[in-house]
């Protein structure tokens, strides 16, 4: 097996193998278990950087391995794979510190920790799928992975969520599946390849394309949380935080905004889809959930529904950029993927960090939070402002370029979408910061689990990652024009996708 | 042929009442005697058709044996479940007991 | 000369009535060790056989040298060798299980009547004539029956009366069917009839068809031919449990798959309508059944009629092509291993927790860790969710459907994934609630054969999702 195929199958290992052995471990073995988390997650970025290095280089990295006659799971890891591969490294390795930490002396951490490993793992395979079945293969492997992770507190109250997030992924992974062995059926094979492989099915109607296209949008739209179907997402914040951190800033939401983009791109082909006319409807899908996930934001006082919310609308900014065709959208969309994920990742941190610390689960208990932890409130007001849009900020990249996207191809009126939503984002964003900063804080705190130590407000693990990603944010924002940011990787696919429609 | 045909369409017939007798009938005893009148019809089919061109045919004949052999087996399995049933219960039918449980067992 | 005794054929009927009689003759509660060996050894031989058929094709043998049609032709070809794999297999794992399993006097007769029954259906799968099939049939019926009564109370007992009187029905209608074809074509050869039994076959041979396709459909326990299973499979032990809903009725279903592609193969596809009509039936009811029961054992019972149902939707499909063949035989394998699986992790359960009922599993995923991993695992294959075996099959089955336009089959597969989901998940989101003081469950766990057994199917299971081309390589020769 030479090292092109030995390197994608490492990156899946590196959080399997880990993962498997953490379940065997016994609760007591603390030393052993976050050895190894932090092994799998450092080995992992290790293999990741060498894999984009050489995918930069013009390097093939894939493997394929046969199943059934004719059906493949085939791993690619080409640019599209690694901005997500990236994304999900990275952010793993933080949410990993963030976990040990929050969950100190909680039950069943090598259970947890298993489960969060294999979450990682099926998130690396959903990003290096080389084909529709490799997909469906680990994208339901997530919708398992994270269940145990949702129930984890095993109250009544997390089962009924994690019921209500079965049902929704569950029905989900049925549509996709019926989607996916539909297009197998009439394209002969579903692989990804740029430009879309459905373009030379000429003999097959349009009507049976485009409804292949529902369903495989359906299936995928469940996950990545579009509207109507976005109704698990606020209720799974019954989990533990690092798990929603998980879910929607890496795992399970990006996965579906990945699986958009990959439908769109590597199987229809962005001009095949313009051809069929399910961009549009799409884009409008994408517009109403931004609108509506920001509208319900506004009226939720529990802050992690509030997030939960934004996430809804945000995510569809991706999908908003895919859909609009041109390379400058595209760019827009996929450099959200990374941005958005960054940002989420903090405030959901940060939220963390109040409930953690001082039992604040709702806006209304957060008045002067900024006096009593002004770092976790710091990072909290940089990713908000990120959210809003604001300069400096990798917010404000991912809207400039969206912005423009829409304008080149001829959807000025996404334009009035995203700015809309740039304002509603204020709206519900802005009074928190404010809450935090100018507000007096209460006589007590609702819950205060850990008191402060000198200039240290809270424990040092559930401190670092959000100032490291809230000043990530602001380096994806400033540097954006550096060659190794995401945008510059977001410019290289799109290059390489545009190549083929010749634009 | 035609004696031959004669012990098949009988033996059909008292299949016919075998297999009834098994589907309807309550009583333990009565529904293995039956058992036995199945089997019995399938061996007369058998041996009525044992005969090709006037000459007795073997292998059906081997057949019938080693069926009737079967059928003494399972006939033997089922009495003895019958007794310890009616020993258990004091019961000769086993009527809705063994049924399959619904969602309020 | 090595040649004329080593024959794997052979030794796989003789090897486990040996080892039954010694168990037999060494007394109650005795034989579990020779029982492991010998299913062991079985395996091996099985696997030796396998290589072959995929070396040089299907292997015949005639037992004793005496030839047809007095004598026995013994025939192996990918079919049979796939079956021989999985039931020496799952036994093997099951009986290191029921070794644990068993306190003394529990099930006394045990072991002499697995073997009879593995003997019973080794021969099954590797005869080629019908009137040793019906013998070998009623062998497997006979021993299966005894292994649900073997527990010994009224309940058992009934169990069993009911599932005897059933299977020795669809034996009798069986036999009944195979002396009318006698004495319609003067062979019961299987391949021979094949050949002879063409679009214009009498009244008789429609008639034959029906009542052996009845019969074994009665003992494949296809809704709603079904009653004899709930009870049976819900109220015998865990052991005995796995290995009927695992195997016996896999090996009637064997039989209907042979007759379907053999001798009645012209007259089949007229028909084939309705086995898939009752499958879809079974898989919903089933689902229904399975969904509303609060007893674990029947729960699993249940979902056992249910995955009958989606064998039964191969059968419009098989004309065209192999996919359909590959599905049904990838779903009894993946099936076999996961519901014996399932089978022997809810015994366990029930045997630390002494509660019986569905709600009796409540927090045990802190306590009995990796029986309900295995659970669960098991569970994921019979969802049809990747990766596993089960969605493999769920997946060919639902490619042939669309490529047949036979969309409605491809639409019940995928729904009946759903309804598994609903009652798999009911144990499982039970298991995973956080236990409350006052739960009964000690906190010593159970002998670790009990609960890596049951790992192991399931992991095979999963496994399978990943490896099925050796099981789909062995199909290759098989036909249409």
């Amino acid at each position: 097996m030479s090292i092109n195929e030995l390197l994608p199958l490492a990156v899946i290992a590196s959080s399997l193998l880990p993962g498997l052995l953490i379940f065997t471990l016994p609760e007591g073995n603390i030393r052993l278990r976050t050895t190894l988390n932090l092994f799998g997650a450092l080995a992992k970025l290790g293999l990741v950087g060498a894999l984009l290095a050489g995918v930069a280089a013009g390097e093939d990295y894939g493997f394929r391995h046969t199943v059934l006659p004719g059906v493949e799971l085939v791993f690619k890891a080409d640019a599209l794979a690694l901005l997500f591969v990236s994304l999900s490294a990275i952010l793993w390795l933080f949410t990993t510190l963030y976990a040990i930490g929050y969950l100190e002396n909680a039950p069943h951490r090598s259970r947890f920790f298993g489960f969060f490993s294999l979450c990682v793992t099926a998130t690396m395979g959903i990003a290096m799928a080389g084909n529709l079945f490799t997909f469906f293969v680990f994208y339901e492997l997530l919708t398992l992975a994270t269940f145990p992770l949702v129930v984890h507190r095993g109250t009544p109250q997390a089962i009924r969520g994690g019921t209500i997030y079965l049902a929704y992924t569950l029905l989900g992974g049925a549509l996709l599946l019926a989607g996916i062995v539909w297009l197998n059926q009439l394209a002969g094979h579903s692989e990804f390849v740029q430009g879309g492989i459905l373009a030379r099915l000429a003999s097959v109607h349009p009507a049976t394309l485009q409804a292949a296209f529902v369903l495989l949008i359906a299936g995928v739209g469940v996950k990545a949380a579009i509207v109507p179907l976005h109704g698990w997402l606020p209720q799974a914040m019954v989990a533990p935080a690092p798990v929603s951190a998980l879910l929607h800033a890496v795992a399970v939401v990006k996965a579906g905004a990945f699986g958009v983009v990959r439908i769109v791109y590597e199987i229809y082909g962005i001009e095949f889809a313009q051809s069929l006319g399910v961009l549009v409807p799409l884009a409008a899908i994408a517009a109403i959930t931004i609108l509506w996930g920001s509208l319900r934001a506004l009226f939720q006082n529990d802050l992690k529904k509030r997030l939960a919310y934004s996430t809804v609308s945000q995510v569809s900014y991706i999908v908003l950029g895919v859909t609009l065709f041109g390379p400058i959208g595209t760019i827009g969309g996929l450099v959200h993927l990374v941005h958005q994920g960054i940002m989420k990742i903090t405030l959901f941190f940060c939220a963390g960090n109040y409930a953690e610390t001082l039992g604040i689960h709702k806006i209304s208990e957060m008045d002067g939070a900024g006096r009593r932890m002004p770092l976790t409130t710091l990072a909290f007001t940089i990713a908000a402002l990120g959210m809003m849009g604001a300069p400096l900020t990798a917010g404000a990249v991912s809207k400039a370029w969206l912005s423009d996207g829409a304008q080149a191809a001829g959807m000025a009126w996404a334009v009035w979408v995203l700015t809309a939503s740039s304002l509603l984002n204020a709206a519900y964003f802005l009074p928190i910061i404010y809450r935090c900063w100018f507000r007096p804080a209460p006589a007590s705190w609702p819950h205060e689990h850990i008191l402060p130590a000198g200039r240290r407000e809270t424990a040092w693990l559930l401190l670092l990652p959000p100032l490291f990603t809230a000043a990530a944010t602001l380096a994806a924002g400033i540097f954006a024009t550096a060659e190794f940011s995401p945008l510059g990787w977001a410019q290289l696919i799109a290059e390489r996708e545009y190549l083929n429609v010749g634009k | 042929m035609s004696s031959g045909l004669l012990y098949a369409a009988t033996g059909c017939v008292i299949f016919a009442l075998g297999l009834g007798g098994v589907m309807l009938l309550d009583h333990l005893l009565r529904r293995i005697l039956a058992f036995n009148l199945m089997g019995s019809g399938a061996f007369l089919v058998l041996v009525g058709l044992a005969q090709r061109d006037g000459t007795p045919d073997p292998v059906p004949q081997a057949m019938v044996l080693t069926g009737i052999v079967v059928a003494v087996a399972a006939t033997a399995l089922a009495l003895t479940l019958a007794r310890r049933w009616h020993a258990l219960t004091g019961r000769d039918e086993i009527g809705a007991a063994g049924k399959q449980r619904g969602p309020d067992d | 000369m090595t040649d004329t005794f080593f024959v794997p054929l052979v030794w796989l009927i003789l090897l486990p009535l040996l080892w039954a009689t010694l168990a037999f003759m060494r007394g109650p509660d005795r034989g579990g060790r020779l029982a492991i060996a010998g299913l062991a050894a079985q395996l091996a031989l099985a696997s030796v056989l396998a290589g072959d058929i995929a070396v040089h094709g299907p292997r015949n043998h005639v037992v004793g040298g005496w030839p047809e049609p007095l004598g026995i032709a013994l025939v192996a070809d990918g079919l049979s060798a796939v079956m021989l794999l999985l039931t020496q297999g799952v036994t093997l794992v099951l009986a290191i299980y029921a070794r644990s399993y068993f306190k003394p006097g529990a099930s006394p007769w045990f072991w002499p009547l697995a073997g009879f029954l593995v003997a019973g259906m080794n021969a099954l799968f590797l005869s080629g004539d019908l009137f040793n099939l019906y013998v070998t049939l009623e062998l497997v019926g006979l021993a299966a029956v005894g292994l649900v009564a073997a527990g010994g109370t009224a309940e058992q007992i009934a169990a069993a009366l009911r599932y005897l009187l059933a299977t020795l029905v669809g034996s009798g209608a069986y036999l009944f069917g195979v002396a009318l074809l006698y004495g319609s074509y003067g062979t019961v050869s299987a391949s021979l009839l094949g050949e002879l039994v063409g679009n214009d076959a009498p009244l008789a041979v429609w008639l034959a068809g029906g009542l052996m396709l009845g019969g074994l459909l009665l003992k494949t326990a296809l809704f709603p031919l079904h009653f004899w299973l709930p009870p049976a499979h819900g109220g015998a032990p865990a052991p005995v449990s796995a290995l009927l809903s695992a195997l016996v009725v896999k090996a009637s279903f064997f039989l209907i798959l042979r007759l379907w592609l053999g001798p009645f193969a012209s007259l089949a596809p007229q028909i084939a309508w309705l086995p898939a009509l009752l499958g879809a039936s079974a898989i919903l009811w089933g689902s229904w059944m399975a969904i509303k029961t609060d007893r674990l054992k029947m729960l699993v019972a249940y979902s056992t009629v249910a995955q009958i149902g989606y064998l039964f939707l191969i059968f419009p499909l098989l004309g065209s092509g192999k996919l359909a063949l590959q599905a049904g035989v990838l779903h009894v394998v993946a099936h076999g291993l996961a519901k014996a699986a399932m089978f022997i992790a809810a015994g366990t359960l029930i045997k630390i927790s002494g509660n019986e009922r569905v709600l009796g599993v409540t927090g045990t995923a802190d306590r009995l860790p990796v029986t309900v991993f295995a659970f669960a695992l098991a569970g994921v294959s019979l969802m049809g969710l990747p990766p596993s075996g089960g969605f493999l099959a769920k997946w060919l089955l639902i490619s042939t459907a669309l490529a047949q336009g036979q969309v409605w089959i491809a639409g019940v597969a995928i729904g009946g994934g759903l309804l598994a989901a609903v009652y798999v998940f009911r144990v499982l989101r039970l298991a995973f609630r956080f236990s409350t003081a006052g739960d009964t469950i000690p906190p010593a766990r159970p002998a670790a054969q009990l609960e890596w057994t049951a790992f192991a199917l399931a992991a095979a299971s999963i496994a399978l999702g990943l490896f099925a081309m050796p099981v789909v390589s062995l199909l290759e020769g098989v036909a249409p």
